[in-house]
């Protein structure tokens, strides 16, 4: 750093021709100011700067008090000499201030850095389970076009679960069913083997007209395998108006199909047998996407609603018509997201469910 | 149902080159799925050869084997193995003689197994292919020696085709047959399928037969006096008598490929015609030895406890709803399930009685039910058999038994006809279009009920449809649509979306549940889905909760350190899959916890689940179902269907948090935390808020969970007085205690005894909510605070109390005596130790004031302040530390 000159000292001896306040003093004060603050490079430097050459003791702060003796007429001459001097000083040391301000502030950033592939987090993953996140935008789907979701007792009265739907007593298709009785049978509970039991339920308790899907876990003795298991999840859906038709059922679950799968998905009906529709249909669907490519995939049930469970609803079949279907939530997760094997699906093992997050 | 081709084109024109896809395709247009298809494995040269000459060659284990030359194609030319015209083989078997034609597989050829057949050395020959016995071309199970042609009553020459001379050329189809098509369960009603499938004409062999009715009759007499729902055990029952049959016939080969391929052993010609017969027609026939019958024929229903041996020699006991054949003798049948030993059809029989009558569908499902007996002939009875095809199938039994057993057709016989005819059913003009909605043209409707053989009249417009007499299952204008639907085709049905009325959404409680599962994922829970099945023990343990008591210290602690299982009432499963899990979960945990150490089990060390789910809690000395269940078809009376909704068990809708491991894992930078009953209720608190009740947390107690760790969970019964609830944890509006309350729940540390059952580590964090209850409150009618904009007043406050009072009851009180100026009250520290009396604890609240139109001076403040300290000295002798 270099040593600021400094200014003669003021002599009471009449020397017309030497002004109290000489330019060349002021001159070689701030030359040796800025030649300071050129040189300080931190802000601590820069400080001690400050202090040298524009504090009180600096040669300008000196040259400064010079003023009160400077004769009158020579006043505004050298006030404007130390002013602009001081001025000079002042503005350098702001622009050296910032510029270091600036640099070091670059620097602290770039000592923060860090490896942000190596953060920790005190945030872990959840996940919910495809089987229900995919049962609730089925759902959605419905609700969009003003159906309502119903619900209903997964231990259920046999009547509901079957007597109501048109399953007599010895009906075949009663003995087919693999059902869970619990004790003592004689007080004909079972653990509902589809959701239909819902759909009469909401028949018994809404107003016609009736526009709703039941989503929910039904139960079969099935022995779990990489196909089966005995507790699954379905979606059915009945609407019960005033002519509504087998091409109603059709457009309805068309468009089912197109909201869950893609605009591209299909769907196609074939000739089945269940005792609480007539007629009946199987339920194939088709996608390209499919995994094992473009295939017809069987998914499910529907018809038109039988007039013995219109009947057992209190409902006239001669003046209302209405359709069903049922689909199994776990089949299409598997189908659509290949899924090879039922016990990824309800062992529990939280990487399967992971995969998904919290979408499907 | 199983459908050989061959026997299908005998009754539909196959074109030629149809394969077994090309049957299922069209099966599966009208309604009978595909499931299977079935052929003979047997390829290549197989062929007919003659013995030539055969040398015994004794072995040094003692049996002779045979060294065979036998000539498998004619004079010089090469044989189908391109060898030469007689080979040299190697043969076990001793039931053959020079000049016999056999059945050759020459090098080359697969027979079932698979087992490739190739030129071999053996006992010091070269064997040039293998002489067959039926059951290695897998024409049954006869394997006493080598297939010999003659005993099919075969002749071909040497170097013949034996695949086809024998009909192992044939495959079937596999179908599915759903209950209302019971017709299909015969090549007849496939046929007719088949016709309306792809158009071809239908020849139908019932029309075929010319039925000669027997002149004499055998005396059968239907006896029932406890008819099954009004309806008469049998409804027809026609016999007929074939005499001087030839037991030593053997059945033909097409008859044995073609019973194998339907999955049928050939037994006896006899019996294998009977079987034939039944797959062609779908009548089940039964033939009696009827020198061994004695008298006429009764037909009855058993006594109680009346006996019977069937022809799997086991001797059933009876039921009054068993129908029976019986003869002077006893019963001689279980009427459409299965025959007895005493009549049966055997080596020396010569003349048989043949009966085929129509059992009442229901009748024969609960016999072969009740017996485990199901059969080729109760199924097809279960569906519904065509009554008017008895007659022409005994017809049809005795023209095969004349045919091929040298039988003769005798006069003796009986014809019992009372099935009731068809009812004609009313098809109004329009009906079809307006349920399927599609414009079925007229004669679209009447052809399509004319394919399916119905006949029709019409009426003012209308159609009056009998329907046919193999079609039980069409019994109103609705089954009727159907038959047009599917005739015309499902694929003709157009797509028409219905508008339905405008709808609300989902419920509160459905949005509620939706919004539930994704807080807890969103927080770090992965969703499972358990099954409902437990052990009696686990709804002991977790299903209850036990009434809360303080803790205290010392022997009562000690008493708790174990779980002590209190019986809890639960419903068994009568026919569980598991028997050691038949009872149905009272609580969501002991299944997420086998859940847990699953996970952990697979290296997964951090497990943090959670389920959303229905448990089933009966409630003690209440008696649920209905003995009596209402009728179908009409909608029960008001008090039956209020029973049928009393009877159903309570199943509240519960959420369990299952934590184990590490909260937080360890990382650069980051010490793990360990999950624990603060993680348990922090869970909680996410189902509070994504419901949006408060949940107060009170010390607990529960018989599976740690004494001293255990918070039991409250929610305010909401009073049309009390307006919301803030869900803000340091809130203080709605904290007050005094309100009703109810328990929905537990959370914290199970105990380590109860965590050790299931295999997981000490320290198992869980939490179990009855949303049902939560959902009560949920009513979302809330009155918000006005926001107020003042600057707030801060100000710490550390009170001195016995550790017994709980932090929540002291932060109540002391927000109580601030009054209305107080906005939060959050504690921050719990300290214990010096300066602190033993037994006393210091608590430290952060409070926050604010005043409401003005900015608050600190001597308000602290005048608040004090107010909530006054309180708390008054309430819990609450001493300030300074």
């Amino acid at each position: 750093m270099s040593v600021p000159s400094v200014p003669p000292e003021p002599t009471s001896s009449v020397e017309p021709a030497e002004p109290l306040i000489s330019e060349a003093a002021v001159n070689a004060a701030v030359d040796a100011a800025l030649a300071a603050i050129a040189a300080a490079d931190t802000t601590a430097a820069l400080r001690l700067v400050r202090s040298e050459h524009a504090g009180e003791s600096s040669p300008l702060s000196k040259l400064n008090a010079l003023m009160r003796s400077v004769p009158g007429k020579e006043k505004a001459a050298a006030g404007k000499l130390v002013g602009q001097a001081r001025g000079a000083v002042t503005k350098a040391l702001t622009a050296r201030e910032d510029e270091i301000g600036s640099a070091e502030a670059a620097a602290r950033l770039l000592a923060e850095t860090v490896d942000v592939t190596a953060a920790a987090s005190t945030w872990k993953a959840g996940a919910r389970h495809p089987v229900s996140l995919l049962s609730e935008r089925a759902a959605d789907v419905f609700v969009a076009m003003g159906w309502e979701v119903a619900e209903g007792p997964e231990l259920e009265s046999e009547w509901f679960n079957f007597d109501g739907l048109n399953f007599d007593e010895d009906h075949p298709a009663r003995a087919m069913q693999d059902t869970f009785f619990v004790e003592p049978t004689d007080a004909h509970l079972v653990l509902r083997t589809q959701t239909s039991p819902v759909q009469l339920r909401a028949l018994l308790s809404r107003e016609l007209p009736v526009y709703v899907v039941a989503p929910g876990r039904v139960f079969r003795t099935d022995e779990l395998d990489a196909t089966h298991t005995p507790v699954f999840h379905q979606i059915e859906g009945i609407a019960i108006d005033k002519g509504l038709t087998m091409a109603n059922l059709r457009g309805t679950l068309d468009h089912f199909v197109r909201a869950l799968f893609g605009p591209e998905a299909k769907v196609r009906l074939r000739p089945n047998y269940f005792p609480f529709t007539e007629p009946s249909a199987e339920l194939d669907v088709w996608h390209p996407t499919f995994k094992d490519g473009a295939r017809w995939i069987e998914w499910g049930g529907c018809g038109m609603v039988h007039a013995n469970v219109l009947r057992a609803a209190g409902i006239d079949p001669e003046v209302y018509s209405g359709f069903a279907f049922g689909v199994g939530v776990e089949r299409a997760v598997m189908f659509r997201n290949d899924v090879k094997d039922m016990h990824d699906m309800v062992e529990g093992d939280i990487r399967f469910s992971q995969q998904y997050g919290m979408t499907v | 149902m199983r459908v050989p081709l061959s026997w299908l084109g005998e009754f539909v024109d196959l074109a030629p080159g149809t394969t077994p896809e090309d049957v299922h395709a069209a099966l599966v247009s009208v309604g009978l799925e595909e499931e299977d298809i079935h052929r003979f494995q047997v390829s290549g040269p197989i062929v007919v050869g003659e013995v030539l000459e055969f040398v015994g060659e004794e072995q040094t284990n003692g049996k002779t084997i045979n060294w065979c030359q036998v000539r498998v194609a004619p004079g010089d030319e090469l044989a189908a193995d391109g060898g030469p015209a007689i080979h040299g083989i190697i043969c076990g078997a001793h039931n053959f003689a020079v000049g016999d034609k056999v059945v050759v597989t020459l090098p080359g050829a697969s027979l079932p197994g698979p087992f490739p057949i190739a030129a071999r050395k053996t006992y010091g020959h070269v064997s040039d292919g293998m002489i067959a016995s039926a059951r290695e071309l897998g024409l049954g199970d006869e394997h006493d020696g080598i297939l010999l042609l003659a005993s099919l009553g075969l002749d071909a020459p040497v170097g013949t085709d034996a695949i086809a001379l024998l009909g192992l050329d044939d495959s079937a189809v596999e179908i599915n047959v759903t209950p209302d098509r019971g017709y299909a369960f015969s090549i007849r009603g496939v046929a007719r399928e088949y016709s309306h499938a792809t158009g071809v004409p239908f020849r139908d062999p019932a029309l075929a037969l010319t039925v000669i009715a027997p002149v004499t009759r055998f005396p059968v007499t239907i006896d029932d006096r406890a008819p099954i729902r009004n309806r008469t055990g049998a409804s027809v029952f026609v016999t007929r008598v074939v005499r001087g049959v030839d037991p030593t016939r053997a059945t033909p080969a097409w008859m044995i490929a073609r019973l194998g391929l339907v999955g049928i052993r050939s037994i006896s010609l006899v019996v294998d015609v009977t079987n034939y017969v039944m797959f062609e027609l779908g009548q089940p026939l039964h033939g009696y030895d009827l020198d061994k019958l004695a008298g006429g024929i009764i037909v009855r229903r058993a006594t109680s406890g009346e006996k019977f041996t069937t022809l799997d020699a086991v001797t059933r006991t009876l039921n009054i709803e068993d129908l029976l054949i019986t003869d002077e003798s006893g019963p001689i049948g279980l009427a459409g399930v299965m025959g007895g030993a005493s009549t049966e059809i055997s080596a020396q029989t010569v003349n048989v009685l043949v009966e085929a009558a129509n059992f009442d569908p229901v009748s024969i499902a609960r016999s072969a039910r009740r017996h485990k007996l199901p059969s080729e002939a109760s199924k097809r009875f279960e569906r519904g058999v065509d009554p008017r095809v008895a007659a022409v199938a005994a017809a049809r039994v005795v023209q095969l038994l004349v045919d091929l057993a040298g039988g003769v057709a005798d006069d003796l016989g009986s014809v019992y006809d009372e099935a009731p005819a068809p009812q004609p059913i009313l098809l109004p003009t329009g009906f079809v279009s307006g349920l399927i909605g599609l414009a079925y043209t007229g004669d679209e409707v009447r052809d399509a009920l004319v394919d399916v053989g119905a006949s029709l009249v019409e009426a003012d417009g209308d159609l009056q449809v009998t329907p046919p007499s193999w079609r039980p299952d069409l019994t109103d204008k609705w089954t009727l649509a159907e038959e047009v639907a599917r005739i015309v085709g499902y694929d003709r049905i157009p797509s028409v979306l219905p508008v339905a009325p405008p709808g609300r959404g989902l419920t509160r409680t459905q949005t509620l549940r939706r919004t539930i599962a994704q807080t807890l994922a969103a927080t770090g829970h992965t969703e499972v889905l358990t099954y409902p099945f437990v052990s009696e023990r686990a709804n002991n343990l977790f299903g209850v909760a036990v009434s809360p008591a303080p803790v205290s210290a010392g022997a009562s602690m000690a008493d708790a350190a174990s779980a002590v299982p209190i019986s809890v009432p639960q419903i068994k499963v009568a026919n569980p899959l598991d028997g050691e899990a038949p009872f149905l979960r009272t609580s969501m945990l002991p299944g997420m916890l086998q859940i847990a150490h699953r996970n952990r089990s697979r290296g997964l060390v951090d497990v943090a689940i959670y389920e959303q789910g229905l448990v089933f809690r009966p409630e003690a000395g209440v008696k649920y179902g209905t003995a009596e269940l209402p009728a179908g078809a009409a909608r029960p009376s008001a008090e039956a269907e209020a029973a049928l909704n009393a009877g159903i068990v309570p199943q509240p809708l519960l959420v369990g948090i299952v934590l184990v491991g590490n909260e937080v894992r360890h990382q650069p930078g980051l010490a793990a935390v360990a999950t624990g009953w603060q993680s348990a209720l922090a869970a909680a608190q996410q189902v509070a808020l994504a419901t949006g009740v408060r949940i107060e947390v009170r010390q607990g107690q529960h018989p599976a969970m740690h004494p001293g760790r255990t918070a039991e969970l409250f929610v305010t019964v909401s009073d049309s007085s009390v307006s919301g609830s803030s869900v803000s944890g340091s809130s203080v509006s709605g904290s007050s205690v005094s309100a009703a309350t109810v328990s929905v729940g537990f959370a914290g540390e199970l105990l380590p005894t109860v965590a050790d059952d299931y295999d997981l580590p000490a320290v198992v964090a869980v939490a179990e909510i009855n949303l049902a209850l939560v959902f009560a409150q949920a009513d979302g009618d809330l009155t918000v605070t006005p926001i107020r904009t003042m600057p707030a007043a801060t100000q710490d406050l550390s009170l001195v109390v016995s550790v017994s009072v709980p932090a929540a009851a002291l932060r109540a009180v002391v927000a109580e005596g601030a009054g209305d100026l107080l906005e939060t009250i959050d504690l921050v520290d719990d300290y214990r130790g010096a300066g602190v009396e033993l037994g006393q604890k210091s608590l430290t609240f952060a409070l926050r004031f604010r005043g409401e139109e003005r900015t608050l001076t600190a001597a308000e403040a602290s005048t608040a302040r004090l107010s909530g300290v006054a309180l708390a000295a008054d309430r819990f002798g609450a001493a300030l530390r300074e």
